[in-house]
Parts: structure tokens; sequence; C-alpha cells
């Protein structure tokens, strides 16, 4: 017989996931250990995470970690980058982190072409804090500060993240990909790693926009968070790759 | 012909391997882990599984720590 999946080595030596049930950050994670495994990057790696959930990256991942301010993880990882430019340095950060808080080191890391790889984690909602409306919170949906549904006239509308990262003139890579099926995650990979290789061939900022679910802050079963990832947010987040630069 | 490994302190009963194995051959166990889960277990008394390893991609604890085809 023959072994077909194993634990990452990128993992630290028996971690335990501390997110709650049927949390999509767990399969992020695994598939960005998978991709530096086969880059061969483990050795070579700097990331940066900032606040949210996405922050428990480094209990997990056997690299070396900063730890940056709120919404400010590609700013420290320009720093980090531009003082060791022989390292992969990738950042890995929510949507409310990187989109609301953290839009304009974000959004400026792309249009300065920085040459690192940044993935976010949209699940509509700031999951930490107990699931307030977020910048992607989509038009309808009820979050513990929009009670009634968001509406255009008193909050405005969603963020199409990947879109806008994809406009910039320094991207060289943005897509966005979704975590509800096994086809979906297959694909979820397969941009990952294109997003790390664009850092590997000094092409410019590599970016990936994850579709993610949130079963507690949604107050659904996993299933049915899954159920709404695809028949609500893909129709609102299309999936795709918006820019590739050859 | 094809087995899984399920670390069972791992799991902590999101049931989605449960409804993506093709063949159904994990179901909700009786038992409970250290966290007081029912956990999941995988019956394959008839060695159906194909080794795909559809259940092992979707768990987003890692439980499913081996697939052997």
């Amino acid at each position: 017989m023959q072994q077909v999946f194993s634990i990452p080595k990128s993992m630290k030596k028996d971690f335990r996931y501390t997110f709650c049930p049927g949390c999509d950050h767990g399969i992020a994670i695994r598939l960005v250990a998978e991709v530096l495994d086969e880059l061969g990057l483990r050795e070579n790696t700097i990331s940066s995470t900032s606040v949210g959930c996405s922050v428990f990256l480094y209990d997990f991942l056997d690299i070396d970690c900063v730890e940056a301010p709120h919404g400010r993880a590609l700013a420290s990882a320009t720093g980090v980058k531009r003082a060791r430019p022989d390292k992969f340095v990738f950042t890995y950060s929510g949507d409310g982190d990187f989109a609301s808080i953290g839009l304009a080191e974000s959004m400026h890391s792309a249009l300065r072409g920085e040459n690192l790889s940044a993935i976010c984690i949209n699940n509509t909602t700031y999951g930490m804090t107990g699931g307030q409306l977020g910048p992607t919170t989509m038009m309808g949906q009820v979050t513990t500060t929009s009670p009634t549904g968001r509406n255009a006239e008193y909050f405005g509308y969603p963020i199409k993240i990947a879109e806008h990262i994809a406009l910039c003139d320094g991207t060289a890579f943005s897509a966005r990909v979704a975590l509800d099926s096994v086809a979906h995650i297959n694909e979820a990979k397969k941009a990952i790693k294109k997003a790390f290789q664009t850092q590997l061939d000094g092409k410019g900022f590599g970016f990936v926009e994850i579709l993610s679910s949130c079963p507690t802050n949604w107050h659904m079963t996993p299933e049915e968070a899954h159920e709404r990832v695809r028949n609500e947010m893909i129709p609102i987040f299309p999936l795709g790759v918006f820019k590739e630069v050859n | 012909m094809g087995k899984i490994v399920i670390d069972q302190n791992r799991c902590k009963s999101c049931y989605i391997c449960t409804t993506t194995c093709p063949k159904g051959l994990i179901k909700k166990s009786d038992k409970t882990n250290r966290l007081g889960d029912y956990m999941v277990e995988f019956v394959d008394e008839k060695n159906e599984c194909i080794g795909c390893a559809m259940c092992a991609k979707r768990c987003p604890d890692m439980a499913i720590t081996e697939v052997w085809r």
C-alpha cells in the first residue's frame, strides 16, 4: 500500500488546532504547509501575521514568524523582505485585518509591487471578536452589529478584494478561491503555489483571497456554512484568477 | 482497497467527513474523546475504502492523519 496523504512536514510536532469546529482556517494552513513542503521553503521562510483568528498560524507552522500590529502584516513583511531579500516572506490575515484596518498597508504593498505573497481569508465577518460587520459582509447579512442585515444606506457595500488588488500595477498574481469542496480545495492549493512561485521568480506581489466559512459566528453547522459559501458567497465573490503576469 | 487513520483526540465533531466520504464509511461514534465530543469512527468491514483522501482534504482539524491506497 502507498501513502497518499500525510501531515505536512512544515506543521509543528503534536500541534492541535484551536479553531472552532468546522473552521476553514485549518484547511488553509494545511495548504500553506503543503506548498512550503513542495517548494522546499520551510527553512527559508519568514511569515507575518497581524491580528484575528489568522494570527494562530505561528502556533501550528514550524517556521519563523513576525507578529505585526493589527492590519500591518504587509507593512512589517515589507521591512522583513527589504532587509532580507534572500528570504521567502508571506503574510496570512483575515478580511477585517487585510481589507479594513490594514487596507492602506495592503493596497500600497500591491501598488509598490513588493515582492511578497499575501493570503487573505475572507469569511465576511470579524470572527475572533464575535461576528461583527466586516468590510466583506454581504448585503442583507445579519451580524452582531447589523442585526437587521447589512443595508447600503447605513453600511455601504462590501469590498471585492481580489479584483481591487488585481487593478494595482505592481500586482503579479491575484486570485480568489474557496474551500467548500474538494475540487475547490485543490484549486486553492494551486493558486497558493502560484502566488508563492511568483515571489520566488521575483515578479512582484502575489495575492490569494480564500473564501472561508465561520460556522460559529454565522450560527450554522459546518455543512450549512459551506452551503452558504457555495450558494451565497461565490455568486457575489466570483472565483478565478484576476491577474497573472507572465 | 484503502484505509485511513483517525487521530481521535484531534476530532472536533464537525462531521464534514461523514458527508464527504463517497462510500459512507465514516460514521458518528457513540464514544467521546478527551474534548467530550462524539468523535467519528472509520467502519470498513467489506474493504470498500478506495483511498481517495477526500475526507482528509476536507477535515479542518487534520484529524485524518494518514490515508493509504
